[in-house]
Formats: C-alpha cells, structure tokens, sequence
C-alpha cells in the first residue's frame, strides 16, 4: 500500500506503484471507498485555468468525503504579490490537510516540498513539467482495456514538444513493458523521443497499434508564426485520425485524448463517440485516478479508518481467481 | 516406430522399480526389467530418472476464450506438459461462459485441437456462475462434460445446490464446489488472523470455507450425489470432510501444491504473488491438510493453475486478482518441500498427483499399463534446480516459487507415445 505525504511526479515511482494506483483508481470504479477517521479538507489552488482538472479533483475530493475549500486565485492575495510559499503555508495554517494544486512554474513544488509543511501537496500540473493525475488516468484507461503493458504497441501522436502528457506517458509505457511509436509534424519530435521510439507516418501507425494516443494541437503554447502557417485542414489529413484511417485500426485498438479536442484536427468529429473512443472513459476515469492519488495522501496521514471497504467490488471487471 | 524409456525408476503398480517401458502405437505394449527393443527403436535413457504415468490435474484454468493474454488452451496445455501432466481438467469461467450444450462442445473441440495434453472440461453449474439459474445437465452431460462446477464463486444459495446436486445425480456426474459464503468474506485479500492484523490488510474468515462445507455434506447426503470439494484449505473443513467419509456419504477433495507448503505467516509484507483463494490459512491448518492428505482425507492433489499478466499481479493484495500458476512447478516444489524433506512419500505424492486424481471422475488416466495410453511423464530427483519466470512456457508468470531452489524438475513428457516439444525457454532446460 503506497503512503505517500505529497504527490508531485510520476517520475519517482517504480512499476509497483504505478499498478498499484491504477488497479486503486479501478476499485474505486468498482465500487470501493473509503472512511476518514476525522473530517478531511483540501483546497484546490489553480493558478491556471484547468476546468476539467479543477472539476475532477473536487469530484475525487467529494467522492473520498473531503471537505471542499474555495480558493479564488484572481481574488487571493496572490493579486497583492504573496508567494505560493506564503499563500500555501497559510492554507495549511488554517487547516487544510491537502493542497491540489496547478500553477504555470515548473517544479513549483520544490520549495514546498523543502519546507515539510503539515499540508500535502497533490500537483494538478505544474508549467511544462509534469501532469501527473493525467498521466496515469491514460495507464489507467489502456490496463481497463488490456489488463497488461508488456507487448502493448502505443502510438503518441501530435504536439509532443507542446506536451506535459507525452513525457510522462512516453517513459511510464517503456517502463512498463509498452512499444510506444510518434507520429505528428516532423518539427515536434527530436531526439528525446527517438529515444523512446521511432516516428512514423500516419499511415503506418494506424493498422499496427493497440492504443493510438492523439494530443491536442495546443495554439495557446504554439508561437504566432507558427500559429499562422498552421493549417487545420492540412493538419487533419496529414496527421489526423480520418474516417478512412480509423477503418484501418485493428479490432481491439482503442483511441485516446486527453482533450479538449479540436474537432476536424486530431480526430475527426465523427470518431470522438465512436466505438473504438475511450475519449470520454478517460474523463471518468480521471475521476477515479485522483481518487487513488489523494488516497495515498491520506494514507501517509493516518486518516483512513481501518474497517473501509478497500476491495469492494474488485473482482466485477476481471476473472479473479 | 516404437520407442523404449530404458533404466528408469519406474512408478508402476504403486512401487518404484527399475523398469523398461516398450512404447508402440501411441500405447504401452510391455513394462519389464531389461525388455528387448526392436532394432529401429528409439531410445530414452532414464537411468538415474523417476518415470511416472503422466500427471493429473483436474484444476487448471486457461482463460480461453476470453482472456487470452493471460493464457490460452495451447499455452496453458504445453505447460501442464511441462510440469510433467498429460491430463488435465479445464474449469468454465472463461467468457463466454461455456453454458449451452453448444458452447460446450465448442470449448471441448477446441480443447481438442489446440491442447497438448488431453483436457477434459468441466460445465458451469450456473448460467453465468453467479446466478441462480442452473445449465441443463442432461444436455451438458450429453455433450461431454467432466462434472460441473462454478469454480471461482461459491454457490450462495442452499436451494440452488440443492436443485444442482439433484440434477447432477440424475445425470450422474459430481457437483465440483468452490466453497466460500461470500457474506463471510468481507471484502478480505488474505487469511484473517494476526498476520493480516499486522499487515493491516482485511483478512477472509476461514469459517467462508467451513461453513459452506457443512451445509454441501449435508446436502449431498441427501441428495447421493458424488460432492466434490476444490482446494480444501482450513483444518475444520478436513474434519468434515473426514466425518462425511466414515459415514458413506460420498465426498472427495483436492488440495492444491501452495496450501500443502505454504502459510499466511510466510506473508512477510503486502504481496500480491501470495494471494489466492483460498487464501493461504495458518501453519495449524497446513498441518492439518497434510495429515488429510496422509490418512487419505484429501483424495488427491490438483493445482489450481491460475494465470494473470504479471501487470496484474504487482501492486498491493488490495487491488491485484486472486490466483497463482501452478501446472510447471507442482511436482518439484512438492517433492522438495514434502517428500525430500520426509514427511510423506514419494509413493504418497505420486498417487495423489495420478491413479488417485484419475479415480474422482474415472478418467482413463493416471496409470501405467499394457495396452492403456502412453501418457508418461520423466523428473530428475537428483538435479538442483532454481525456478525462474524463464522457465515458464504458461503466459502466467505469477509464481511465488520463482527463485526457489528444488529438485524434481520434469525433464520429459510424453503423450501417447509422443515426445512433447517445448519452445525454446531463455532458462536452463
């Protein structure tokens, strides 16, 4: 069982952990849960927009029955120059046990960490670093599906230079046994990924994977040059997942996003409910993964009861015996 | 062509002698000291081997269809032939469930053709295994099946049994019973006990066994039928059992290689590889399945070979499936941890893991005769070996005995007079 006081990276945890937690995220699916000794705060503190995530976590947060602290960051004295120092050590001074937090620093944590606050930090992504709820909601969608790793071809395709995602999702997939492949413009990949796997075109990815991941085109990080000679039309058929394209997927393939998606660009909109799509599983499961994220937390603190309900449910999704 | 296994210890008419083995068409033709082969013969020198008829299992689990990454029909036989057994019983949790006559006669053609060994198949009891809904046995039986059995679920409903156990009866095929009463499980991943305490991890009553056992002696006594118990596990369960048997009504178990040399005070730390169900029960209910194994209590050993993708057994007990492999490693790990160690005989060993397995349904099997199936198997009893995940040729890695040093490594396996081939294993041979 992991104990864990904060949760920053996936980085720093072995193929263990990283099961274990998928295979919590589907106990909590399948109906386990859990009791608090005491009543349990956290507050989320998003320093950037982040409905999804923001949402998830409340969602997560409520489910484990956590009180809910708002936290306005356009309002905070973040406005009046506090730092993120200040404004979480003061969060942990009135009483939250948990911090969920999203902010645009990369590594953010590190002096936090440094401090060893009595509050624990969850992070909901920080800059271009690490996303680490959204990393293992994806190893969570692909071990629902194929209950293993080993053998699994896992093609990543888009914005990989643009992306927290591809990173993570890159290095946990070899560790766990995974072949991942790219695919996406030739400019977004380098040699850090041809470290992991090779870069394919489209055509070659779409009928020898099990898992095609797509990434969103991110306008917001891409430069105004680039953003002008971009085309999504172009994008679409050079790189896209077409109706045709999708007619070449292998029977058991799945398609994922870790959204929002552009319609028409990564995928077309057609095959965004389509039956191969775990686009919208991967949102619920989102759910479920900071579930047993923050479960870790609470387990490090000592304020699960005992007589919870740890393995309820777990055998209604495999054959268990 | 035939074929001679020359200078073996041979286990022949419950005794081990040094014996010839003539083999021709698929059959055994003589068993004798220094038998003469025909010039074209093949020979197989097992001098200084134990050569035994070829195992039974009547547990083993091969997911397929349905699950096939963690095994499949040909996968799961090739390693039942790697651990020495050429007969084997394939339970019905795979999906679909096999639970229509034609189901099952598609599971049993299929066996046919992909397995390895000979594999027998077993009919659910229920529709979906969980269900109250009972198979049609007349038609199950019909189209082939062994016995019936939810292998994997307990029958929670004493009518339910009751209904099933008639209807097996008329049909006379036995009711195959995973005990457990689900409402004394309680969500629990090992043992209840002081060892899960420490380990803080929800403990399974060992009374989920007993209990269920109670109610099926009962329910078989009035019923006739031939009750069947899988993987007995808990000291109270022998007693019952042992009751049963002195007063006629028929009952017979198995009990698997784990519960024989494994108990919940080994679980030193939260670790998947040993959770199964049953869970491993105390060292007090070990001793008391090895003296039913002794006194003939446990009629015969089966492994309850349960393959899962290594994913799915890392993590912590709260979240991994229940479950190890079983089929390559029974022998050895027995012969080390009961016969080399003294407590029971290799003649003990043997005839619970053949002629006795063999006995519970009448198989044709388990026994080295003239003119019956040369289904044999060869073990080297004097060679050290360490077990690795390379030995394996299961898809299952999910072995609590890797790295254990044994002896009784299965070197030969033949099947109808057939050497089986083994792809190539990354581990020694």
């Amino acid at each position: 069982m992991i104990r864990k006081h904060d949760f920053v990276t996936v980085a720093d945890l072995s193929n263990d952990q990283v099961l274990e937690l998928v295979q919590r995220a589907e106990a909590f699916k399948h109906g386990a849960s859990i009791q608090l000794k005491r009543p349990v705060y956290a507050i989320n503190l998003f320093f950037e927009n982040s409905t999804r995530t923001h949402t998830s976590f409340e969602m997560a947060e409520r489910k484990l029955g956590m009180q809910v602290l708002n936290f306005e960051a356009q309002t905070s004295s973040i406005q009046k120059g506090e730092t993120l120092y200040d404004t979480v050590k003061t969060v942990s001074s009135i009483g939250a046990d948990i911090a969920v937090i999203r902010h645009p620093k990369d590594a953010y944590y590190q002096p936090l960490l440094q401090a060893n606050l009595p509050i624990s930090i969850a992070n909901a992504g920080d800059g271009a670093g690490q996303h680490p709820s959204q990393c293992l909601l994806d190893m969570m969608t692909i071990y629902e599906e194929f209950h293993h790793f080993a053998g699994l071809k896992v093609a990543i395709v888009g914005d990989l230079l643009h992306s927290r995602v591809a990173k993570s999702n890159m290095m946990l997939l070899k560790d766990l046994g995974a072949e991942v492949v790219f695919g996406g413009p030739d400019a977004w990949y380098s040699d850090e990924f041809a470290a992991y796997g090779p870069h394919l075109s489209m055509g070659e990815i779409v009928d020898q994977v099990d898992v095609l991941m797509l990434l969103r085109v991110q306008h917001e990080r891409l430069n105004q040059t680039d953003n002008q000679s971009f085309s999504q039309a172009d994008y679409h058929k050079k790189y896209g997942l077409t109706l045709e394209r999708a007619t070449h997927l292998q029977k058991q393939a799945i398609i994922m996003h870790p959204a929002p998606v552009n319609r028409g660009v990564e995928i077309a909109s057609e095959l965004v409910e389509c039956p191969q799509s775990r686009i919208f599983q991967q949102m619920t499961n989102g759910v479920f993964t900071r579930m047993a994220i923050l479960e870790t937390l609470l387990r490090a603190k000592n304020l699960i009861q005992p007589t919870s309900n740890l393995s309820a449910g777990a055998d209604k999704h495999v054959i268990n015996y | 062509m035939s074929l001679i296994i020359k200078n073996g210890t041979v286990y022949y008419q419950g005794k081990l002698t040094k014996l010839d083995i003539l083999v021709a068409d698929g059959k055994v033709k003589q068993i004798a000291p220094h038998i003469v082969a025909p010039a074209d013969s093949k020979v197989y020198d097992a001098n200084g081997q134990l050569v035994t008829p070829g195992l039974v299992d009547i547990h083993v689990h091969f997911r397929d269809p349905g699950l096939t990454y963690k095994e499949t029909i040909a996968t799961g036989s090739l390693a039942a032939a790697h651990g020495g057994f050429t007969t084997v019983c394939a339970m019905p949790n795979v999906d679909p469930v096999p639970n229509t006559p034609e189901l099952l006669h598609n599971q049993i053609k299929r066996n046919q053709t992909d397995g390895h060994v000979k594999v027998f198949q077993y009919a659910p009891i229920t529709k979906n295994l969980t269900s109250t809904d009972l198979v049609d046995a007349q038609a199950m039986a019909d189209a082939g099946a062994v016995a019936f059995t939810n292998d994997g679920k307990g029958v929670q409903e004493a009518g339910t049994m009751y209904d099933a156990m008639k209807a097996a009866k008329t049909v006379q095929k036995a009711i195959v019973a995973h005990v457990e009463d689900n409402s004394l499980v309680r969500g629990g991943v090992m043992n209840a006990g002081p060892i899960a305490d420490k380990l803080n991890l929800p403990g399974i009553l060992s009374v989920s066994e007993s209990a269920q056992v109670a109610r099926d002696i009962e329910l078989a006594q009035a019923t006739g039928v031939h009750y069947h118990i899988c993987h007995i596990s808990t000291a109270e369960s022998i007693r019952q059992v042992r009751a049963a048997k002195a007063a006629g009504i028929h009952v017979t178990c198995e009990v698997s290689p784990h519960h024989l040399v494994l108990d919940d005070t080994m679980i030193t730390k939260d670790d998947p590889m040993m959770k199964m169900n049953p869970p491993l029960r105390s060292f007090a209910d070990r001793q008391a399945l090895i003296a039913g194994l002794m006194d003939g209590t446990i009629d015969c050993i089966a492994t309850d070979h349960a393959p899962h993708s290594i994913e799915e057994k890392s993590g912590s007990m709260l979240t991994a499936p229940f479950g190890i492999t079983g089929s390559e490693t029974a022998f050895a790990i027995l012969y080390t941890n009961l016969v080399k160690t003294r407590i029971i005989s290799l003649e003990q060993l043997l005839a619970a893991m053949t002629a006795k397995a063999a006995a519970i349904f009448n198989l044709n099997a388990g026994v080295l005769a003239e003119n019956k199936a040369a289904d044999i198997a060869v073990f080297d009893l004097h060679q050290e070996h360490q077990i690795q995940t390379a030995d394996f040729v299961s898809k299952g890695k999910n072995s609590p005995f890797v790295n254990d040093v044994v002896y009784g490594w299965p070197k030969a396996t033949f099947v109808d007079g057939q050497q089986v081939q083994f792809p190539q294993l990354g581990g020694q041979a």
